[in-house]
């Protein structure tokens, strides 16, 4: 049973991977959203100082967040959500999505680190530790949006509903990753840094245990 | 009548509250000066709203299990009128740091979250009007329900905690009842908790009474 719902989940995954591909529908969508965002601040402010560039690439991280995933459930039709139901159990269905966001998130946070470096110039001195805060901020988003994206699709698929959710619950999740990165920019002493890294994953750990047990009974219809 | 004899003993205690609370004698701690009076004012508005706030969610989950409408209908009421006590909670809380922070709103870490975590549960009430289903309405929002209680935990209780915060009780500030020697402040506050408490439950079952008019079709 173990190792079935495992399985399933890896074709899903599979499924969601290969319907990428073909379309290319998505990823070439949420590409021009990023390059003309980043293009614009460039027109705007030209090469912002540190903490600027910090602030606004978490802010174009967040809307690249939110536009990437509502896709993933919203163009899944009633009636293929009802071919699945009657195929797998929701948690391997909602672990694939999870798993699969997460996958399509880092892709999305390497390209706009390119983007803003290329237009909005470059002050990060410590790039492997910036690279690394950026992908970790990628996946928590993902993370809690795919529930917030689960949730909006059962309300008559409302894509400004899941930012009347999503915008209070990421306002912390935002600030405490701003806060990590600032590391990146200048040697600054954070001494809450690893209190910080700690509060993250727990806040992560928390979002991926809600989904697991929420999302069979937003499933039922 | 018998019944309601808590609702005259809540009258009773709020007076003795709202009397004594202005009168009595307080020790003047730092800058604080009058406006510690605001204590019997500020803190049991918390403790109605999570008192709103658990009730609301142990129901949700009762719903989830269950799935009677019944459920749903005292969710939603006690979600209500946690979210009142919050902003009540706020607003006092705002008007003592616009004396003693000497700003309204300061980016202190005790104040944001709570901010966020409000928001939180407006966003569940903005949930509950967007879906007109009624069944549909009630499993999304107890879904949502938990996962927003869930996170009101971390978010005005654990992280503040944590974090240097100008509100008294955080861990480097601390809390009034170091100063209160004489135990004034404490004859007053604990009638405060059990009698704003107390209130908060009546306006909830009078919301509760509502709500099941609304739905008499249903519930018969």
């Amino acid at each position: 049973m173990k190792s079935s719902a495992f399985r399933q989940t890896i074709t899903l995954v599979k499924k969601d991977i290969l319907l990428e591909l073909r379309q290319k529908y998505a990823f070439y969508g949420i590409l021009l959203y990023i390059i003309s965002t980043v293009f614009v601040i460039n027109l705007m402010v030209s090469k912002p100082e540190e903490k600027i560039w910090n602030a606004l690439f978490w802010v174009v991280q967040l809307f690249v967040a939110v536009n990437a995933i509502a896709k993933s459930f919203l163009q899944e039709n009633r009636g293929r959500l009802l071919y699945f139901y009657s195929l797998v159990h929701p948690r391997s269905f909602i672990v694939a999505k999870l798993i699969y966001n997460i996958i399509l998130m880092c892709v999305m946070t390497l390209i706009t680190i390119v983007c803003c470096m290329m237009f909005l110039g470059n002050p990060v001195t410590s790039f492997l530790y910036f690279m690394g805060v950026s992908l970790l901020g990628g996946i928590s988003l993902s993370l809690l949006f795919t529930m917030l994206a689960a949730i909006a699709a059962q309300a008559n698929q409302n894509a400004a509903l899941m930012a009347i959710m999503g915008f209070p619950i990421m306002l912390p999740l935002l600030m405490l990753l701003s806060n990590i990165a600032k590391s990146s920019f200048i040697t600054v002493y954070q001494p809450g840094l690893p209190k910080m890294f700690l509060m993250l994953g727990s806040m992560d750990i928390l979002i991926i245990a809600l989904s697991l047990v929420l999302f069979p009974f937003l499933w039922k219809d | 009548m018998a019944k309601h004899w808590w609702k005259a003993l809540t009258v009773l205690i709020l007076v003795y509250v709202i009397i004594r609370g202005f009168t009595i004698e307080i020790p003047i701690i730092g800058t604080n000066g009058q406006s510690s009076r605001g204590l019997f004012f500020h803190v049991p508005m918390w403790m109605c709203m999570y008192t709103m706030f658990t009730i609301s969610v142990v129901n949700s989950v009762l719903y989830l299990a269950k799935y009677d409408l019944r459920r749903d209908v005292y969710a939603s009421a006690a979600a209500n009128v946690g979210v009142f006590y919050g902003i009540l909670g706020f607003a006092t809380g705002t008007l003592w740091a616009t004396y003693t922070w000497g700003g309204s709103f300061t980016s202190d870490p005790k104040q944001m979250l709570t901010a966020v975590a409000l928001m939180i549960y407006m966003a569940y009430l903005v949930l509950r009007l967007s879906i007109p289903d009624i069944d549909k309405r009630a499993r999304i929002s107890a879904v949502f329900n938990v996962f927003a209680f869930a996170l009101l935990i971390p978010l005005t209780y654990i992280i503040p905690r944590m974090v240097d915060s100008l509100h008294p009780g955080s861990a480097t500030t601390p809390g009034f009842a170091s100063s209160d020697t004489d135990n004034h402040m404490k004859e007053v506050l604990y009638p405060a908790f059990i009698g704003w408490v107390l209130l908060s439950v009546w306006i909830y079952t009078l919301l509760v009474r509502y709500k099941k008019l609304e739905l008499k079709n249903i519930f018969k």
